[in-house]
């Protein structure tokens, strides 16, 4: 069994923020089943904030904690603030991951990025901060393990 | 585990990973830290008595396996015994070739072990496995040619639980001329195995797959057959294993192997009553499983599962949380974060592979462990489900 924070597995037993938003503002799905993790996290904006973030994840303990916390993060910020969480601080703010889980902590944010990037193209405005290609879509057969 | 509540019930279900060391086992282990210490080498009583256990382990271990005690060497795991089947054999065959065959659903410790001859100049194929993981004798042979030095195929897959036709496979490969290796490990206690029915030249195992002590393995040589040790310096094992033994592992082994022999119909039996109960209960409990391996010929332990449009680490976090301890060949699971080459060997598309359940029955198991795990199951599944992209997705598809 990996050596999971208690935060982490707070998350994965309690996960916050899971499902589908109906309409959602902004879809964003990264991550592969060759890996083993796939992620899709929904978007509504009100007035440039994340009104609402719910996700859907296929993948480990880490994996689901990664998605809750990243929504939790990222709830109630605006955009420009949003993409600014980065997989650092989402393995930060779960007490650390087991290394080889360190892959995970990427793909919450990056799963964020792209639902926000799916967001400013429909309404084809620019934010702040927000890469213009997101790494996930360079993801190929290879796994990332650190 | 985190604030959940520590479970009622405990339910070890990883006898594929490893088995405990039965009671009887530990007995006759223990004089052996304390009291018959000596080194089995030296000439004096303590070295005598040291030296007559291990050589009553070998004859209880030659026993299990139908073969002479004098062709059988002791190593410190199955793992070792692989590696040095493949590459003691390899060596020592080196002047009429350098082809190895294996199949593409071996133990790393034979899968690693030719990658590692590979790159030393050998020729390495491996032969595919069908749906069920069944290896074609008639594969083996059209692989086989002048180069050939050596053939390793498992005799039983402890993920997936699928038995392969060694004999069939090992006749084939004997017309040829050329030696024939089978990993037993997860077989061997477990099955009747006997090398001469099999008609194999060497056969691993490992004492801890049948309530021996980890720690404990060993490799049967067929005599004459040459075998080039992985360690220099010492006459232990006949010169091809040397380091002083770990006399009270290989006494345990010894044991285990006499009470495996002893008990096997028995537990046979038994074991494939629960093993039956799971896998016609499982699929009836939740929808979407399917089993992995072959449908009868398969060990009478193993029940492995695949668990579609979820994955197998948050499966064992959860079954863990209520005292079920399984294992699953998922890329999450696994320290390189690949999914199980054996089911990946066997077609399975990588989503379904990330959904594997392996439960190991033992001898300890019982039918309130099986419906403890049928009663908890589903609502496992159901919760990871619940937010499982690929499972919206095909609940969508379903509604059209």
């Amino acid at each position: 069994m990996p050596a999971y924070s208690e935060k982490v597995m707070d998350h994965f037993m309690n996960p916050r923020n899971v499902g589908e938003i109906k309409e959602a503002d902004g879809i964003g799905e990264v991550g592969n089943p060759v890996c083993g993790d796939m992620m899709t996290f929904y978007i509504k904006v009100k007035d440039n904030r994340l009104e609402d973030v719910k996700f859907q994840t296929f993948g480990c303990g880490a994996a689901v904690a990664v998605s809750s916390i990243t929504s939790e993060m990222a709830k109630g910020k605006t955009l420009e603030e949003a993409v600014k969480i980065t997989p650092a601080l989402v393995a930060k703010e779960l007490e650390g991951l087991p290394k080889n889980k360190y892959h995970c902590s990427n793909l919450g944010a990056q799963a964020l990025q792209a639902a926000i990037r799916d967001y400013a193209k429909k309404k084809g405005i620019k934010i702040e901060g927000l890469q213009e290609k997101g790494e996930e879509d360079e993801e190929g057969e290879e796994c990332e393990v650190s | 585990m985190g604030n959940e509540k520590k479970p009622g019930r405990r339910v070890y279900l990883d006898n594929m990973a490893t088995t405990p060391v039965l009671p009887e086992v530990l007995e006759t282990m223990l004089p052996y830290f304390r009291e018959v210490y000596g080194n089995p080498q030296s000439i004096h009583s303590w070295g005598d008595e040291a030296r007559e256990a291990i050589e009553k382990a070998r004859e209880q271990v030659a026993n299990l396996i139908g073969g002479e005690a004098e062709e059988v060497i002791f190593t410190s795991s199955g793992s070792e015994a692989n590696n040095l089947a493949l590459k003691g054999l390899a060596q020592g065959q080196v002047s009429k070739g350098k082809h190895i065959i294996i199949s593409a659903i071996e133990h790393f410790s034979v899968l690693h072990a030719a990658r590692t001859l590979e790159k030393t100049g050998f020729e390495i194929t491996e032969v595919p496995v069908d749906k069920h993981g069944l290896v074609d004798p008639d594969e083996v042979a059209k692989n086989i040619k002048k180069e050939t030095i050596l053939v390793s195929v498992m005799h039983a897959n402890g993920e997936v639980g699928t038995i392969e036709p060694i004999a069939e496979i090992a006749r084939k490969v004997k017309e040829a001329g050329v030696l024939f290796h089978t990993d037993a490990v997860a077989s061997a206690g477990s099955i009747p195995v006997d090398v001469n029915k099999l008609g194999v030249d060497a056969l691993s195992l490992a004492g801890n797959e049948f309530y021996g002590p980890k720690g404990s393995g060993a490799l049967w040589v067929r005599k004459r057959v040459r075998l080039i040790p992985l360690m220099d310096g010492g006459v232990q094992e006949g010169g091809r294993r040397p380091g002083t033994e770990n006399v009270p592992a290989i006494v345990g082994m010894g044991k285990a192997a006499e009470l495996a022999s002893r008990d096997m119909p028995k537990r046979m039996e038994k074991l494939s009553r629960l093993r039956d109960r799971l896998i016609k209960g499982l699929p009836a409990a939740v929808d979407h499983v399917l089993l992995t391996g072959h449908p009868t010929q398969r060990l009478p332990q193993n029940a492995s599962f695949c668990i579609e449009f979820i994955e197998g680490e948050g499966m064992l976090l959860l079954l863990n949380s209520q005292g079920i301890a399984v294992s699953s060949g998922s890329a999450c699971t696994s320290k390189a974060l690949k999914a199980s080459h054996v089911l990946i060997a066997m077609g399975l598309p990588h989503e379904i592979a990330q959904g594997s359940l392996l439960f190991g029955l033992g001898v300890d198991s019982n039918e309130g462990d099986i419906d403890y795990v049928l009663e908890k199951m589903p609502p496992i599944v159901d919760r990871l489900r619940q937010m499982s992209p690929l499972y919206a997705k095909f609940i969508k598809e379903k509604r059209g």
